[in-house]
């Protein structure tokens, strides 16, 4: 069993470079770290798998090895996924922008939950 | 194990109490409160079934039924009548037959919460009677929980008034609380038995410390649920009921359910091997605290209905003590004691809701005079009075003497809780006789109170209890088989141990002296009252520890709240990371080690992984958000790259076109804002590096680690046989998506038609995407939009942004660009392609459309909704799997059809190409929903602010005319 070197730094890397962008406050940067972060993942995935020749069956090499085809169906749903993900985060980064005039979300007051004076339960 | 005879109908009358109790809203709106009337059948069936088993049950017999439900976690419908639950279950049929009646006239016609109080009585009493029957423990807490419910439900009846929710969510979350204890006891003693049978579990009670603490969790439980110190703040609370809801749960059965659960395992845990436990203690002690406290309460209270409540708290605390003897001849005076309840506090409990009803108020100060004026009413409340304070010729007497008997017999403890009872039973016959006196004595300086007539449906019921009471307080013997049949669980017992006369005895002696005391009492009281000219007044209300624990789970929770949650993006993804790096790091880094080889990887892997690397750190640093775009593209055209070296061609082909999708959209939505976008200006946090980099170097970590750290053989290795002959598809991936895992593919489809109704409520504010925009057929005034000159090219000339190549090309490939997506979409199973791929290159197809000719374009392109294609689609899809249950499968189970044909030859069609068909319509509505959101209706959201910002200036530029100050809006219109 090989290790690919290169591979693992890609998803490493990344991964490290879509995460700090989603630590942004910049709606955009968070979009483009999601984007990053999804490509380290599905190749996170490839890795776990053997490669291979295409997991077609007959066609090609009969003796050669196929590629593991399930981190592939895997990978193939999850592209597709982040697809309708990015673009539910774009259409957020334009309301937050006509809403706001503002790309950056700010921290949210109402989460704040010690500003609140009611107990809640008890009454 | 006894035969089922008559009771095999047992899960056919919990069925019919569950769907009646349904039903009852629906009988209330036809008949109105007669519905109560015709509904108290099932109860009164009940009842007469139950009756007509009784000799089955005597002399220790049993009735049994087992439904198979989850075996696997012993948890099986199991079902018995004995004794126990013949009492029981004649109290609560019987008892919920009268309650029935009475309501159906305690209500005002046309009332609108008589439907819900009508659906809830009898799913209570269904699930109540479940409880006394359940032979399986965690059956048992099921039904317990359910009464809980219940019992919730309908405290909080009128469920406008705060005090009513506050009073219903304080008796649910106590009991509950109880119940839940009880549970972990259930599976305790359960797993130590090694069986969830409770009378196999009886019969052979296990034995050791680990069972004590079960009992006593299942003690707990019966505490709570009974009110025993110091549970009892709940019950008075619960008074926020309706009358007959109270004189039905809260005395009758419910709050006895906790009296039940000790009589049902007292024969086991009391005395095993003659020997006393922590049983007798435990529950004599609480239960003697409880009467003593209720009665004394029940001494200061002025409404009547609490004065009973308090009454009620302190007998439950007398029956307690009772079944904490745990004797056989105790636990005989204890069940007989129940009975006994029954039948004097549910006619109470009907009186003062006569009293509520005909005069309007149940303050003992302020009704004078009502003996005269309800006769009936009042010689029930005497009669009942008279059985409550164990007076002769009413069942309480014999039953008092009974339990006094049983007590007698109890060794040590027993004596103890003589005294106990000897002084509760004095201050039973004193809060029985303020009751009396409360309720229709003549009071000095109050006037006589003028009530309207009762129904006779009211009176009825209460008097045929008071009825019941006497005679079998005359004749107590016709009791004495049944009760006897279950005491003898425990033990040898004496023999006539009920009687109206047993001669001149300790018990006799103790009654009289009882009596006497309890009368002085009360004159006692009455002479300090009338003293102060005033009548005591109820102290605080109780329950202080319950708001005090209950106010501290606040306060904690917010104060984790506000300290996890502080509403900050970047430190909620923060925490996220932090977590992910120590825990999965840690055991990584503690455990993990490389198995494999690690070379560098072939000569391609190296170069494009390098190129995706330097193109992410060069990421970091662009400031403006459509060069970022453009980048991010371009890392994913490399990964996609990758894909092919790595032998994933679907892969490939899917990330290229997702990539495209992807640019397309962000391109349509960021050319719409400033291009300063990412320009944040600040420095990078150090604090976001050192997490990023540490995330990054544990995937790094799992992508060295995760491939040597295989031990078995991959699931895929014989799928590529498999795929072929069930599948009927050469392409793995493929048959993995639409066969395999065809609903990993239909929850993913459903994810995707979410994601883009989100998309489409975010951009259209006000309306879903309903309206397709067509060629217009007036020229707008606008001329914004206008074209230079018609385009012979396109279906419409309607774009504000013109170019001829685009235009030529677009309607040179539109078409064969659709054919190509089906031909990708039918090899799919075989090939590379399938669904998602071919939907999406209809998706670029129509993007073609649209930013060649614009919004009106792609209304042509495309006239239907998005939200349709995606509808069919997941028709499609749904079909599919029903399909596959018919044809006697799994569900999305294809099958393969395949025939020969003139002509066309040998054709091959697999059902699961109609799956694939279903993902291509909700991908193509996706793409078509997230171009029509972004594309089209920002095209006409940016139109709108140009047309309202030049109306804005307009009047700015009015107001500098005529010379007013230019203060009118900017006339941004950006906040919408």
């Amino acid at each position: 069993m090989t290790v690919g070197l290169v591979l693992a730094l890609t998803v490493g890397g990344l991964f490290a470079a879509g995460v700090y962008l989603m630590m942004s406050r910049n709606l955009v940067r968070v979009l483009l770290g999601f984007l990053l972060a999804g490509h380290g993942v599905n190749l996170l995935l490839l890795t776990s798998g053997t490669s291979g020749v295409a997991p077609i069956v007959g066609e090609g090499d009969p003796d050669a090895a196929l590629a593991d085809p399930l981190p592939q169906a895997l990978i193939l749903t999850s592209i597709v996924i982040s697809l309708g993900v990015s673009a539910f985060l774009l259409a957020m980064v334009y309301r937050n922008y006509r809403s706001t005039a503002a790309i950056v979300v700010d921290t949210d007051e109402d989460e704040d939950l010690t500003r609140q004076d009611t107990t809640g339960g008890s009454e | 194990m006894g035969t089922s005879g008559a009771f095999a109908a047992a899960p056919w009358f919990l069925l019919a109490y569950l769907v009646l109790g349904l039903l009852g809203p629906a009988c209330c709106r036809w008949w109105d409160r007669s519905a109560l009337i015709v509904l108290s059948a099932l109860p009164a069936a009940t009842t007469v079934w139950a009756a007509a088993m009784l000799p089955s049950v005597l002399d220790g017999g049993s009735r049994t039924v087992t439904i198979s439900w989850i075996p696997v976690l012993s948890l099986d419908l199991d079902f018995r009548l004995d004794a126990l639950s013949m009492i029981m279950t004649l109290v609560i049929a019987g008892i919920g037959t009268l309650v029935l009646l009475y309501s159906s006239r305690y209500f005002p016609r046309g009332d609108d919460g008589l439907g819900k109080y009508l659906g809830s009585m009898l799913v209570f009493a269904g699930s109540m009677l479940g409880l006394v029957w359940a032979d399986n423990l965690l059956l048992l807490v099921i039904f317990w929980e359910l009464t809980g419910l219940l019992s919730y439900l309908l405290i909080a009846h009128r469920a406008g008034k705060q005090s009513s929710r506050s009073a219903a969510s304080q008796a649910f979350l106590t009991t509950t609380a109880g119940g839940l204890v009880m549970l972990i006891g259930a599976v305790l003693l359960g797993e130590l038995a090694d069986t969830y049978r409770i009378s196999e579990i009886i019969a052979d009670p296990p034995q050791g410390g680990w069972v004590t603490a079960a009992v006593i969790m299942l003690i707990v439980g019966g505490i709570t649920k009974s009110a025993i110190v110091p549970f009892s703040f709940w019950l008075p609370g619960a008074m926020a009921a309706p009358t007959p809801a109270s004189a039905y749960l809260h005395a009758a059965t419910m709050v006895k359910a906790g009296l039940y659960l000790f009589a049902r395992l007292a024969p086991a845990f009391a005395l095993p091997d003659g020997s006393p436990t922590f049983w007798q203690p435990l529950l004599i002690l609480l239960g003697g605290a409880t009467l003593l406290y209720g009665a004394v309460q029940a001494l200061r209270q002025r409404d009547l209905k609490l004065l009973l409540a308090y009454g009620t708290v302190s007998q439950l605390g007398l029956m307690t003590l009772l079944l904490g003897a745990g004797n056989a001849d105790a636990l005989l005076g204890g069940m007989a004691m129940l009975l006994a309840h029954a039948s004097f506090k549910a006619p109470l409990f009907f009186v003062v809701g006569i009293i509520d009803e005909t005069t309007g108020t149940r303050d003992l100060t302020r009704l004078s005079g009502l003996r005269r004026r309800l006769p009936v009413p009042f010689w029930v409340a005497v009669a009942a009075g008279v059985s409550m304070a164990g007076v002769p010729p009413m069942l309480g007497f014999a039953t008092k003497e009974a339990g006094y008997a049983g007590l007698l017999d109890g060794g040590t403890w027993g004596v103890v809780a003589v005294a106990l009872m000897a002084v509760g039973s004095a201050l039973t016959v004193t809060y029985t006789i303020r009751f009396l006196w409360g309720a229709f004595g003549d009071k000095d300086g109050v006037e006589p109170v003028r009530p309207k007539r009762a129904p006779a449906l009211m009176t009825g019921p209460a008097v045929l209890l008071a009825v019941l009471g006497l005679i079998f307080g005359v004749v107590p013997q016709v009791l004495e088989g049944l009760l006897q049949s279950y005491a003898r669980t425990a033990g040898e017992t004496h023999a006539d141990a009920l009687a109206l006369w047993h001669g001149f005895n300790l018990p006799l002696l103790l009654s009289v002296t009882g009596w006497v005391v309890g009368t002085g009492v009360f004159l006692a009281q009455r002479g300090i009252e009338r003293a102060r000219a005033a009548i005591a007044a109820p102290g605080a209300a109780p329950g202080g520890s319950y708001r005090a624990t209950t106010r501290a789970v606040d306060f904690i929770a917010f104060g984790v709240t506000s300290a996890t949650q502080r509403g900050s993006l970047p430190a909620s993804m923060g925490a996220i990371l932090l977590v992910l790096i120590v825990f999965p790091g840690l055991n990584l880094l503690h455990s993990g080690e490389v198995a494999g080889d690690v070379v560098l990887g072939d000569p391609a892997e190296v170069a494009v992984g390098a190129v995706v690397l330097v193109l992410a750190v060069s990421l970091l640093k662009i400031r403006r958000a459509l060069v970022a775009v453009l980048v991010v593209g371009g890392i994913g055209y490399a990964i996609a790259v990758l894909y092919i070296v790595r032998g994933a061609p679907d892969l490939a082909l899917t990330q290229l076109l997702v990539e495209t999708v992807t640019l397309i959209a962000a391109l349509l939505v960021l050319t719409r804002m400033p291009d300063t976008a990412l320009s944040t200006g600040k420095r990078g946090n150090v604090i976001r590096t050192v997490l990023a980099i540490a995330a990054g170097a544990l995937m790094t970590a799992l992508a060295l680690i995760i491939p040597g750290s295989r031990t078995l053989e991959p699931v895929s290795g014989a799928l590529d046989g498999a795929a072929v002959t069930f599948g009927g598809g050469h392409n793995i991936v493929n048959v993995i998506l639409v066969d395999v895992r065809a609903w990993d593919t239909y929850g993913e489809i459903t994810v995707l038609v979410a994601a883009a109704t989100g998309v489409a409520s975010l951009i259209f504010i006000n309306r879903r995407t309903g309206s397709v925009p067509r060629r217009p057929t007036v020229l707008p005034s606008d001329d914004s939009t206008r074209p230079d000159r018609p385009s012979p090219w396109l279906a419409t000339n309607w774009s504000p942004r013109r170019s001829l190549l685009l235009e030529v090309v677009t309607r040179l490939i539109f078409h064969v660009i659709v054919v190509f997506s089906l031909f990708v979409l039918f090899v799919g199973h075989d090939e590379p392609g399938g669904g998602f791929a071919a939907g999406l290159i209809v998706g670029l197809a129509l993007a073609l459309r649209y930013l060649a000719g614009g919004a009106f374009e792609l209304g042509e392109a495309a006239p239907v909704d998005a939200g349709i294609l995606m509808g069919i689609g997941l028709l499609i899809t749904s079909v599919m799997a029903v399909f596959g249950l018919l044809t006697g499968g799994a569900a999305l189970q294809s099958t393969i059809f395949e025939a020969d044909v003139a002509v066309l030859g040998h054709l091959k069609f697999v059902t699961s190409s109609l799956f694939d068909i279903g993902v291509y319509f909700v991908v193509i509505g996706l793409v078509l929903d997230v171009l029509r959101s972004m594309g089209a209706e920002l095209d006409r959201q940016l139109v709108q602010d140009r047309v309202e910002q030049g109306q804005a200036q307009d009047r700015v530029g009015a107001g500098r005319r005529s010379g007013a100050p230019a203060t009118a809006g900017s006339g941004r219109g950006r906040r919408r």
